[in-house]
């Protein structure tokens, strides 16, 4: 018996929307078998795992917290993976719009909040952006591997925060604690309806991105390049241009999320002030396939599984470890599910040819 | 855009199903009212350490208190503005009590608590306090003078490492104990600290002892949560003094003794005065005396006479007549900083920033 995978011609929407469905069950059929193993029932799990995550107004609200450094950063990386260049760098991005936002939360508190926040905004794009920029220059100038870079500069940017942190802008307050200075008032994002702002930015990026990517001719552009160089080159793109305009939009994007997290969530600097949001955005990126109408769909699913997740641990006493098992379960069915959307697996058995063949 | 729309209300409609026609496990009927006690933890139950320890004390309130109490735990809690998602969490499950077991989470109980004025806060080894908020630690400083004397009996090279978390006054505090209980029985000896900037990392905490052990030190110690160190120690075939449990598992050739908290003792009694109504928002300061503090027994690898030596000051501090902290104590410089007949008061220990002489090390 041999087994072969073969790739697939492009399938319809319906095939492809029924795969993703079976992987789903097959998730929750095997976190099942591994939740009857720990001998909890995995209906009751999963049931709670939904009011975990939006069973009342405040647990809606926690889950959409989640949500929106997931899909702001995911529609950051979306940008930079359409023009198929890997940035793998959102974490370092996200710290340093963190960073150059926290720089004026510290010392500019005394500006009046909304011109501060704006300030802060700003600062938070160019943080992002900036290191967005370089591996885009290394890239057209010298073609290196923007994936090594990029990725690299997350520990630059990390190692950057950390000196931060545990020296120049230690608060002195914090009797030898490594901790920076909580922000002034004025440099805290607002709430609007129980959530703060962040959530508006991510639906105003949302539509932002949506219209530059399809209907703009720079969007185009990064999409053509995407496809193909020379194509792009052979229709005129200006390569160095687009390239830089992508990733300057890339990490800026990301950047924002930095400041959002400072601003809102954390109300300072620290070094985990990403969460590990800017590797899980490139599966949601993945997962929405790079369209923010999507992106907004993985994003939101993903939230409600950390949430439902954190919540089984206090709810059923699962251990963060088997929690997060739970997760990792669904993730690997759910992506490797897209494996079959393009190959298919075909199984040489000599036995079943020949009750095929003479079958007929 | 249309087709996510139907896609995106569907869902949403089968998850308020599924919501609207289930029972959540906390939502079941109680017959007694039970008090729902939420415990935020640093690091794992499991880390054979600190956070352990403190479980252990959970498990000895449900225990004492039986139907009377429910317990709910989040581990791994970061001293980040996670957990005050996570507080916020529990008193969203109906947690009317939480313990949070880390110096960094004070700013978020704080936070939590102010806004949530109804529920009790117990925050571990902090120092500020509000109407509904406290904090509770004790002299775990006894205790480590105590295992000072078992490694200052043991030493051969009058060498002893300390791998330390955070410079912070609690840290500083037992390296002083530590070092005072070392050279009360070996006065050449001198502690050698190293920082990790972290509570909870087994490779880093074992990687700073065996650059310790690089530096010619035979004794481990340590004011970490896990066992890392000791293991390192047990890997050169050197000794070890553990912290929060007995860890003689994890280095059963190296590990000599530990300091001990006894959380339940804390736990039942505030939990208890909290059901009644006694409870007020004065910080807690166990002690030896209290049962709050002890040390582990003493095992083979001790060195010998180490007990009877141990057994003299513990009986004195149990007895409330023993004070680490009692001078003549000189600084690193040799300075006398508590001249003979006084002592550090409670307060000044809170706010330690300084070593005694036979520290090797710096608080930057």
């Amino acid at each position: 018996m041999q087994f072969r995978i073969v790739k697939k011609a492009e399938i319809g929407k319906k095939k492809r929307a029924l795969i993703f469905l079976g992987s789903i069950f097959a998730a929750l059929f095997v976190s099942g078998l591994f939740l009857a193993f720990l001998k909890l029932n995995p209906f009751q799990v999963y049931i709670a795992m939904l009011q975990g995550s939006l069973g009342s107004a405040y647990r809606i609200e926690q889950t959409i917290i989640y949500a929106i450094p997931l899909l702001i950063t995911s529609l950051g990386v979306a940008i930079a993976f359409k023009m198929k260049f890997w940035n793998i760098g959102a974490e370092g991005q996200i710290l340093m719009g963190a960073f150059l936002a926290s720089y004026f939360a510290l010392n500019y508190s005394h500006l009046p909040r909304p011109l501060l926040l704006l300030i802060m905004f700003l600062a938070g794009f160019v943080g992002g952006a900036l290191w967005g920029i370089i591996p885009a220059l290394f890239k057209t100038k010298w073609g290196t591997n923007e994936t090594i870079i990029t990725l690299m500069m997350n520990y630059v940017a990390l190692k950057w925060v950390v000196y931060l942190q545990y020296g120049p802008w230690k608060d002195p307050n914090a009797s030898g604690f490594p901790r920076i200075a909580n922000f002034a008032e004025s440099a805290v994002l607002p709430e609007l309806m129980g959530v703060h702002v962040g959530w508006i930015i991510a639906v105003l990026l949302t539509i932002l991105v949506y219209f530059f990517l399809n209907k703009s001719k720079k969007g185009f552009e990064i999409a053509v390049l995407g496809e193909s160089v020379n194509t792009a080159r052979y229709a005129g793109v200006n390569i160095f241009s687009t390239v830089v305009l992508a990733m300057v939009l890339s990490g800026g994007i990301c950047g924002i999320v930095g400041f959002i997290e400072a601003s809102a969530v954390e109300q300072t600097l620290t070094k985990d002030i990403t969460g590990g949001v800017g590797f899980t955005a490139i599966i949601t990126a993945w997962l929405g396939a790079l369209k923010p109408q999507w992106i907004v769909l993985a994003s939101t699913l993903f939230a409600i599984l950390i949430q439902g997740s954190s919540y089984i641990q206090s709810a059923f006493g699962v251990s963060t470890y088997s929690a997060q098992l739970l997760e990792a379960i669904v993730l690997f069915f759910v992506l490797g599910s897209d494996f079959f959307t393009r190959y298919k697996l075909i199984i040489d058995c000599p036995i079943l040819s020949r009750i095929k063949e003479s079958g007929k | 855009m249309k087709r996510v729309l139907t896609i995106l209300l569907s869902i949403t409609l089968v998850l308020a199903l599924a919501v609207g026609c289930s029972q959540a496990p906390d939502q079941g009927q109680d017959q007694q009212e039970k008090m729902k006690i939420g415990f935020v933890y640093i690091g794992s139950a499991t880390d054979a350490g600190y956070t352990y320890a403190h479980d252990q004390g959970r498990l000895m309130l449900e225990q004492e208190l039986g139907d009377r109490v429910e317990t709910v735990i989040k581990e791994n809690v970061p001293e980040t503005q996670e957990c005050e998602k996570v507080m916020t969490d529990m008193i969203d499950q109906g947690c009317k009590v939480i313990f949070a077991n880390s110096f960094g989470f004070q700013e978020y109980v704080k936070r939590v608590a102010e806004a949530n004025p109804e529920i009790i806060f117990l925050h571990c080894s902090g120092s500020i306090q509000g109407p509904n908020y406290s904090n509770y630690f004790g002299s775990i400083e006894e205790a480590r003078y105590l295992s000072g004397i078992v490694a200052g009996m043991k030493t051969q090279t009058n060498k002893i490492g300390y791998v330390a978390a955070y410079n912070i006054p609690e840290v500083i505090r037992g390296i002083n104990a530590f070092t005072l209980g070392v050279r009360s029985v070996n006065p050449e000896a001198v502690v050698k600290v190293m920082w990790t900037n972290t509570w909870f990392d087994p490779a880093k905490e074992k990687d700073a002892a065996v650059a310790l052990l690089d530096q010619g030190v035979d004794i481990i110690a340590q004011h970490q949560d896990t066992t890392g160190p000791q293991v390192a120690a047990e890997e050169r075939g050197c000794w070890s003094i553990g912290y929060n449990a007995d860890m003689s598992n994890a280095a059963p050739k190296a590990y000599m003794t530990a300091p001990l908290w006894n959380w339940g003792a804390y736990y039942v009694e505030a939990v208890k005065s909290i059901m009644d109504g006694t409870w007020t928002n004065e910080p807690y300061w166990g002690t030896m005396k209290d049962g709050l503090i002890d040390l582990a027994p003493l095992t083979e690898v001790a060195p010998e006479g180490a007990q009877e030596a141990v057994t003299k000051i513990q009986d004195q501090m149990k007895a409330g007549s023993f004070d680490v902290f009692a001078g003549p104590l000189k600084d690193q410089s040799g300075q006398v900083v508590v001249p003979e007949g006084s002592t550090v008061s409670l307060e000044d220990q809170l706010a330690m920033k300084w070593f005694v002489e036979g520290v090797e090390g710096k608080i930057d």
